[in-house]
């Protein structure tokens, strides 16, 4: 388990990294916190002839509030989503999913940029994009750009990325306090891949939902929004019979993929589960 | 490693030289660009205490603390480690900083083969450094990646919980 | 001599106290040595090309763009390794019938499954070898692969091994009293089909060996993380043609083992054939990927099994089928028959009744071979007769409690011998029944669930008794032709400062073997146990003997630490007794002194008996000569085995709409005669019931139609991590054997025995509202969703 041979550039600029990558003819990887990355390599799945470490360009650092959004740095990692003051007053979902993603010492070298980057469809994060509506900012070789987390995952480990584009910066509305949100995920062992998951943001007046957005992962082939569930609660007060009809509409809004160990019935039985504990601590939430 | 211009594509073999403080001590060491950190430390710095497991993060016996914070050695190449401090189980040892932790799972036998130990104390001593009164679940919870085949976890987890217990008892803190 | 073995008050009693292990101490401080950790001069690293096919015929091999890149100092293929050793065939002889193909280090014309290592290559570095195997192209013809049991046995199907006349490894058949009679009979009977998924040993240190052939002195050194040094010493020199004298094998700290490190692997004979060919030392460390694929794997087995009881519960019967898959090779030299062998004789082992009818059948299928592995065979029969018994406990309406203490041999009933003609000495189920009942407070975790299941929380409580075979004699092994020692061998000597050596053949992964050992002697010579230094692992160092698996390492390795201390004590008093004018029955040893042995008056510190017996012979009488090294040798008599017992329960919850079990609790009564060291048996309980609970929810080798394996590594093949197991209670039943005066017996497979089956019934216990079972392991929320029909 030994990665072939590469070259190595350690960027101090975004530009730098950019022009890097141009001319290896993007037969290059950006990499951060590479805790994804650097298994592949290792089992020769991937074989670049460059590696660009972008973890020492400062701009792509830091969390803060701009206008209505947070900012936060594509290399903030996924331990600071535990320990930043700023994600757990203004982006709380993403506080709550922090501690399931991986074990300790991953989340401490690991990133939020990578991690949307890779768009691993059974990682939380890339997900809860999807659920806080966040823009990705996005550097390249023709220059900025932000794409909405929407439009952002396209198919498995496929995004908007273009090949020598990274990802500096996600964009989040900052939470606010008529919002709600609930995250849980269903895994065989503490920190594993999970069978299901899910995170939802809500805004609500009263008992009444106005707005709401729930993303699922480990569903299929990308992190999915599930807007027939959405349009069901839209309007609606979280009861018990609302819930149920969001968990009858699931199977219209998933198409989980045949897996040796979890067939789609199952996929899609626990996802419901989920997706109805979820709700119902979002009505009790009130 | 000032530009790219130098950057030699051709040659991706070629040994660059990379520069550490080890356990204290500024280390300088020629590295391939794709030896990881783990196999540096063990081959080329002969700290053998950091073991490879599975080489993709998924069991602990690798972890080393990097700039203070405990990390997997196999999950990162030297070269991206140039300029840190690393601190390997041996440094940790020797400036005594583990000698509760090593002590007390001394005297519950919280090891057997031993390959797991020195990530179990690198884990344990993140923890304690963050958590002062962790529960049984929380030290579980900590303990999550970090895989041990011998023990069933039960002693490990007596020991980290009568070491938080102690150190709050002796005034708190590591 | 006559003082009891654990009086804790006498002074160096240490038999029966908890002690820490001394060399733990090196492990916590980074400072174990492994054998991955090995570095030689003029060291050279393997690593092999594996087969991407189940089963295929090797066409040509291109080495040459291999053989060009820098760094690389060998390409060596199944041909290049088969002119330097020696085939070996997995079989022995007392499994009558048994059939396997011979093997070699790598295959001549054939691969039997993938992931089967095909090509070496030996390098500069692990890395370089890795580029070599890219650059070799081998072309293969695709063979029909056999997967599946079922297709395994149809008639006319697929062959693993074409021109034989099917699939059939072995096949053994027991039937004693009159079974038919009983079931037709029986006022009930309760039957069932159960699945044990295939697993694997996964030891954190991955297989790892560095062999060292020096041509100048037709020598041959193998650094081997292994069990086994002798055997290997053994197996190296009579397939590579090197005089014994020659071949020295070291196992020094090892990562891990479980039975897994002490079978013959294509890789490792593979490695002592590239030192040859090169006269370097030459490294192999299986990386985790490599580790799934070519470590022995276990269990996978299907067991159709029936009981037959009369109206009040009381087992009348047995009937049991066992069919096991077993890869495309018998494991060598252990073979892979054992396991289902165990199986088969094992069933209904802690229960009074005599008709018992069971046959085994073993196959070949195009998968990495399966052999020992922790509680060989254990897990399975266990889970069988205690499933059975709690199904049949069902049907009858008694507590699971209640059937057991019914049906259990009773404590005073023994010797005993079982229907499947396993002797027991002496027992103790229905002390360890009456104990977990009060552990586990059973009437209060009832009414618990009986509470928790009225607010929708199905909790389930579930026990196994069971039996385990430890201390094995030649009857295991060397009846069959293996050179597989079941005798153990020590040399003690008191050293010139008055401490004391134990060279023993017993060998240390952890479990604590140099620490009972120093236990033993320090106790039975008088000595505090720092004066003692215990060393192992070393051919050319410590006698010959079987070494540490089938939990031998305490109860035979320990009496030959014990029999030797007492010959090198009457030594040492029959010098003192010469320089004291006294009767050496008159003198004792306590904390190093000779002592008057009636007054426990200090005469004589042990130190100047070895000063004077060392370097001043010439103040002894003459025509003495001290002998303060002794050696001791000591093989097993009396029974075959030495069985223990004990029982587990657990307690869970199952979350019915998701399938997820949480293991709450679990406990232990166990029975391995005497404890020399509780804390150290505790430890060995408490890692093997988790291994268990991993069989039991988690570990599966998941594999393809096409007989890929889909889930190796670490990351897809669920290991028991720390947040998903229990705390464990232990309490403890001593019946010591008399078949030795130190009384111990195996503790290292207890828990892995039970612990699947208390999960399988608890599981089942917790399901019994909604009329649903399982009975295959592991018990995944697949499983459970299903059984509830909610999929």
């Amino acid at each position: 388990m030994k990665a072939r041979a590469f070259s190595y550039f350690r960027a101090t600029t975004i530009d730098q990294a950019l022009e890097a990558h141009a001319r290896a003819r993007d037969d290059a990887r950006f990499i951060a916190g590479g805790q994804s990355l650097v298994p592949a390599l290792s089992l020769r799945l991937q074989a670049p002839r460059l590696l660009i470490d972008i973890t020492h360009i400062e701009e792509l650092r830091g969390v803060r509030r701009e206008g209505g959004t947070l900012r936060i740095g594509a290399l903030t990692r996924h331990c600071e989503m535990l320990s930043e003051p700023l994600i757990a007053e203004f982006a709380p979902l993403l506080h709550a999913a922090a501690p399931f993603v991986a074990h300790p010492a991953i989340r401490n070298r690991g990133t939020f940029g990578g991690s949307v980057a890779l768009a691993d469809p059974a990682s939380e994060f890339p997900a809860m994009t999807l659920a806080l509506d966040a823009e990705i900012e996005i550097a390249g070789p023709s220059g900025r750009r932000r794409v909405k987390a929407d439009d952002f995952f396209i198919d498995l480990f496929e995004t908007a990325l273009q090949p020598g584009e990274l990802i500096t910066a996600i964009h989040v509305p900052l939470f606010k306090a008529d919002q709600r949100f609930a995250f849980d995920e269903l895994a065989r062992r503490r920190g594993d891949y999970a069978l299901v998951g899910c995170g939802i943001m809500a805004t609500c007046t009263g008992d009444r939902v106005d707005d709401i957005r729930i993303s699922f992962f480990s569903v299929g082939n990308t992190p999915t929004r599930v807007r027939g569930a959405e349009n069901t609660l839209l309007g609606a007060r979280l009861d018990a019979e609302r819930i149920a009809a969001a968990q009858g509409v699931l199977e219209g809004d998933l198409a989980p993929p045949d897996s040796d160990e979890v067939p789609p019935a199952m996929r899609l039985h626990l996802a419901r589960v989920l997706l109805g504990r979820l709700l119902g601590r979002l009505g009790e939430g009130a | 490693m000032s530009g790219f211009d130098e950057t030699p594509l051709d040659e991706a073999d070629e040994t660059v030289r990379v520069r550490f403080v080890v356990n204290g001590r500024k280390v300088a060491c020629e590295v391939a660009p794709r030896d990881t950190l783990v196999d540096c430390l063990r081959d080329k710095l002969e700290l053998t205490g950091t073991h490879a497991g599975c080489e993709m993060g998924a069991c602990g016996a690798c972890l080393v603390q990097i700039d203070g914070r405990a990390v997997h050695s196999c999950l990162m190449y030297a070269v991206q480690a140039d300029g840190a401090a690393i601190n390997t189980i041996e440094g940790l040892t020797e400036s005594g900083v583990l000698g509760d932790l090593q002590a007390e799972f001394h005297r519950r036998n919280a090891l057997q083969c031993g390959f797991c130990t020195p990530g179990m104390l690198v884990t344990a001593q993140e923890l304690l450094s963050r958590m002062t009164q962790p529960s049984r679940d929380e030290i579980r919870d900590a303990l999550s990646g970090n895989y041990c085949r011998c023990t069933g976890y039960e002693a490990i987890v007596d020991a980290i919980d009568a070491v938080a217990k102690a150190r709050s008892e002796g005034g708190g803190g590591a | 001599m006559s003082t009891p073995l654990t009086s804790l008050d006498r002074p160096n009693s240490y038999i029966g106290r908890s002690v820490p292990r001394p060399n733990a101490k090196r492990l916590l401080a980074g400072r174990g040595r492994y054998v991955s950790d090995l570095k030689l001069p003029r060291m050279l690293h393997a690593a092999f090309l594996r087969s991407p096919h189940a089963h295929a015929k090797i066409g040509s091999i291109n080495t040459e763009p291999a053989r060009g890149v820098e760094g690389v100092h060998l390409v060596a293929t199944g041909e290049d390794l088969a002119k330097l050793c020696t085939p070996w065939t997995g079989t022995l002889d007392h499994f009558k019938g048994m059939t396997s193909a011979p093997q070699w280090p790598l295959p001549l014309d054939r691969v039997v499954w993938a992931g089967q290592a095909v090509v070496a290559v030996v390098a500069e570095s692990r890395a370089i070898a890795e580029d070599a195997l890219e650059l070799i192209e081998i072309d293969y013809e695709d063979l029909p692969v056999v997967v599946d049991i079922d297709s395994a046995r149809v008639a006319g199907g697929p062959l693993v091994n074409p021109g034989s006349a099917n699939n059939t490894c072995f096949r053994s058949q027991l039937d004693s009293g009159t079974v038919d009679d009983a079931f037709a009979h029986a006022a009930h009977v309760v039957e069932e089909e159960f699945t044990f998924g295939r697993h694997t040993a996964v030891t954190l240190e991955p297989r790892a060996i560095v062999a060292d052939y020096d041509p100048a002195a037709g020598a041959l050194i193998v650094h081997h993380a292994t069990q086994t040094p002798y055997q290997f010493q053994d197996l190296y020199s009579r397939h590579y043609g090197i005089p014994e004298a020659r071949v020295r094998v070291i196992a020094t700290d090892i990562g891990g083992s479980f039975g897994m490190k002490l079978h013959v692997y294509h890789e490792d004979m593979a490695v002592v054939g590239l030192s040859i060919l090169l006269g370097r030392p030459v490294k192999f460390v299986a990386d985790r990927m490599e580790s799934f694929v070519s470590d022995i794997h276990a269990r996978d087995h299907r067991v159709r099994a029936r009981m037959a009881l009369d109206a009040k519960g009381e087992i009348l019967a047995m009937d049991v089928l066992d069919l096991t898959a077993i890869g495309a090779f018998s494991t060598y030299p252990r073979t892979s028959v054992v396991e289902g062998n165990q199986v088969i004789r094992l069933i209904g082992a802690p229960y009074r009744f005599r008709n018992y009818r069971a046959t085994l059948e073993v196959i070949f299928q195009n998968k990495v071979q399966t052999s020992q592995y922790r509680a060989v065979g254990h897990p399975i029969a266990c889970a069988v007769t205690e499933r059975l018994m709690d199904m049949a406990a069902s049907k009858i309406g008694l507590d699971p409690f209640a059937i057991r203490a019914q049906n259990v041999i009773p404590d005073d009933a023994y010797p005993q011998t079982s229907p499947t003609g396993y002797r027991f000495e002496a027992l103790s189920h229905q002390a360890c029944l009456k104990r977990l009942h009060e552990i586990m407070d059973y009437d209060g975790l009832r009414a618990e669930q009986a509470d928790l299941r009225k607010r929708g929380i199905y909790r389930g409580i579930g026990i196994a008794a069971f039996v385990e075979i430890t201390n094995p004699s030649p009857a295991f092994y060397g009846v069959g032709g293996a050179r597989i020692s079941s005798q153990d061998g020590a040399i003690l000597s008191l050293t010139p400062s008055g401490e004391v050596r134990c060279m023993i053949s017993v060998t240390e992964q952890g479990q604590g073997t140099e620490a009972i050992i120093s236990q033993i002697v320090a106790d039975q010579l008088g000595v505090a146990q720092e004066h003692v230094k215990v060393i192992t692992g070393d051919t050319e160092v410590t006698p010959h003997g079987g070494a540490t698996w089938a939990c031998r390492g305490a109860g035979i390795g320990g009496e030959t630490a014990l029999q030797a201390t007492r010959a090198l004590k009457r030594n040492i008093l029959e010098i003192a007794a010469l320089i004291l004018q006294e009767q050496p029955s008159a003198l004792d040893i306590i904390d190093g002194e000779v002592v008057d042995a009636a007054t426990r008056k200090p005469r004589l510190p042990i130190a100047e008996i070895a000063r004077i017996a060392y370097f001043r012979s010439d103040t002894l009488p003459p025509g003495t000569q001290a002998q303060l090294t002794v050696s001791h040798h000591f093989a097993p008599q009396g029974y075959p085995f030495a069985f223990t017992n004990g029982i587990q329960g657990c307690v869970l919850d199952v979350d019915v709409e998701t399938g997820l079990v949480k293991l709450l609790k679990h406990f232990i009564v166990e029975d391995c005669g005497r404890v020399i060291n509780p804390m150290l048996v505790d430890e060995q309980l408490r890692g093997g019931i988790v291994q268990g609970l991993g069989a039991a929810l988690f570990e599966e080798c998941r594999y393809s139609d096409t007989g890929q394996l889909m889930n190796g590594s670490l990351a897809d093949y669920l290991v028991p991590m720390p947040m998903e197991m229990p705390d464990i209670v232990i309490a403890h039943v001593e019946t010591p054997t008399a078949d030795t005066v130190l009384g111990a017996k195996g503790v290292g497979e207890a828990g892995t025995a039970a612990a699947s089956a208390c999960v399988l019934n608890a599981v089942n216990d917790a399901l019994a509202p909604f009329d649903a079972t399982i009975n295959s392991m592991p018990i995944t929320p697949a499983k459970v969703l299903k059984a509830l029909k909610r999929l």
